[in-house]
């Protein structure tokens, strides 16, 4: 599985990006995105803006799930307090071309089989919703610590700092 | 700095947020990024630790009454000097709302979906982070022709316990900060109001309470029309 995650400001504007491919079942860590595919990531999760919008008000929780499928995409949002939006595009192994990964598309797709319940496989299985879940918390939790800074002017400013990003990277690998 | 800096390093690159390098992970190995001598960044303070601490009330006063004197320079009247006391609380609002609610229990923790649980956040998470205590009252106007108007009443607010305001600046109320605050948590969770504070205290039933203070919350129209639709919903 291959996924990219991105924090957006309530003004829709993004704040922080971040690629990286599942860590679970064997997997190294390293997205597999074309680079077309890496492009139309970005389209795909801001048209979901929409959907999230709409349902931020009638569910008080902040994970919200599995808000939105674009073919062999799917998104999951979390809304903060201060309604800035999480979103994590997720795309199941599988539906990687043949051409982007050659040596390990057999390999990888192999095992996805065998485990269809592993958090690398099945995008809205029960498994894979809590691991999202501890991804978003987590995360969470450090973009808090980031906006404590006081030199970082809430709700609209870019996230540049390293240790964030290291964070987050080793969010992914701990649960996805 | 001793270091020169390099050329993509995080603070060059990107002054556009929409042109984050994804690949950006590499470049922390040659950031000019200056770590505290214990290595601890704020990513490695746990955000609850500081939950029960209290400060001096004699520090806050200090700083405080620096704070109206940075206000009052060049101001050109009294409702101006108050918008900058309220502008100076409303980044401390937008960040103490997220703050508090990862502090709540994983259970309870929600985003407040209408005024009622708000202004309810405000009055007892945030006074009791603030201050130490909820704050007195909450009460909606009940003037029908202000039907988005809501008052937190505070009865001796703690900003204002070493402020004596002198005759002619007779309206002032430096809670005016604390209306700022107010009015960053409402604004960031996309409940858009304008906060003012008003003495009440020689008016009335004012005699026990001197210092009361009413926290005039006013919605604007786009919020009570959500509201409306939500309650049908």
């Amino acid at each position: 599985m291959s996924y990219y995650f991105a924090i957006i400001s309530p003004l829709d504007t993004p704040l922080f990006e971040h690629e990286f491919g599942t860590s679970k079942s064997g997997g190294d860590g390293q997205p597999r995105f074309t680079e077309q595919a890496r492009h139309l990531n970005q389209f795909i999760l801001h048209s979901s803006l929409d959907i999230v919008e709409e349902l931020q008000w009638t569910n008080g929780q902040l994970y919200l799930k599995v808000i939105d499928k674009f073919f062999q995409n799917y998104i999951t949002a979390f809304v903060t307090a201060s309604n800035v939006k999480f979103l994590l595009l997720h795309q199941p192994t599988t539906s990687v071309p043949a051409n982007a990964a050659a040596p390990n598309t057999a390999q990888a797709a192999a095992s996805s089989r065998v485990n269809s319940t592993s958090v690398g496989a099945n995008p809205t299985s029960p498994q894979t919703e809590e691991a999202i879940r501890n991804f978003m918390n987590e995360v969470y939790e450090n973009y808090v610590k980031a906006i404590m800074s006081p030199f970082y002017k809430a709700p609209n400013m870019e996230i540049r700092s390293p240790v964030f990003r290291q964070r987050v990277a080793a969010a992914g690998r701990k649960y996805l | 700095m001793s270091q020169p800096r390099p050329p993509n390093g995080p603070s060059g690159a990107g002054t556009n947020p929409s042109v984050v390098l994804p690949k950006e992970t590499s470049s922390s190995h040659n950031t000019t990024l200056r770590y505290p001598s214990n290595g601890k960044t704020i990513y490695h303070r746990h955000l609850s630790r500081s939950k029960t601490a209290e400060l001096s009330q004699a520090s806050f006063a200090y700083l405080f009454s620096e704070m109206v004197t940075y206000a009052q320079r060049r101001v050109t009247g009294i409702q101006d000097l108050e918008k900058r006391l309220n502008t100076q609380g409303h980044p401390l609002g937008l960040k103490l709302l997220d703050l508090l609610l990862i502090r709540e229990p994983p259970r309870s923790q929600s985003r407040p979906l209408n005024i009622i649980t708000l202004l309810h956040f405000i009055k007892i998470n945030l006074w009791q982070h603030l201050f130490g205590r909820q704050a007195d009252r909450l009460e909606k106007s009940s003037d029908p022709n202000a039907l988005d108007e809501y008052m937190i009443i505070d009865n001796e607010p703690l900003v204002n316990a070493y402020v004596s305001v002198p005759k002619e600046m007779s309206q002032l109320n430096c809670a005016a900060f604390v209306a700022g605050i107010i009015e960053g948590v409402c604004d960031g969770a996309v409940f858009p109001a304008k906060v003012t504070a008003h003495s009440v205290g020689s008016k009335e039933e004012g005699e026990m309470w001197p210092g009361r203070t009413v926290f005039l919350v006013k919605f604007q129209d786009e919020v009570l029309e959500r509201e409306a639709l939500i309650g049908k919903g």
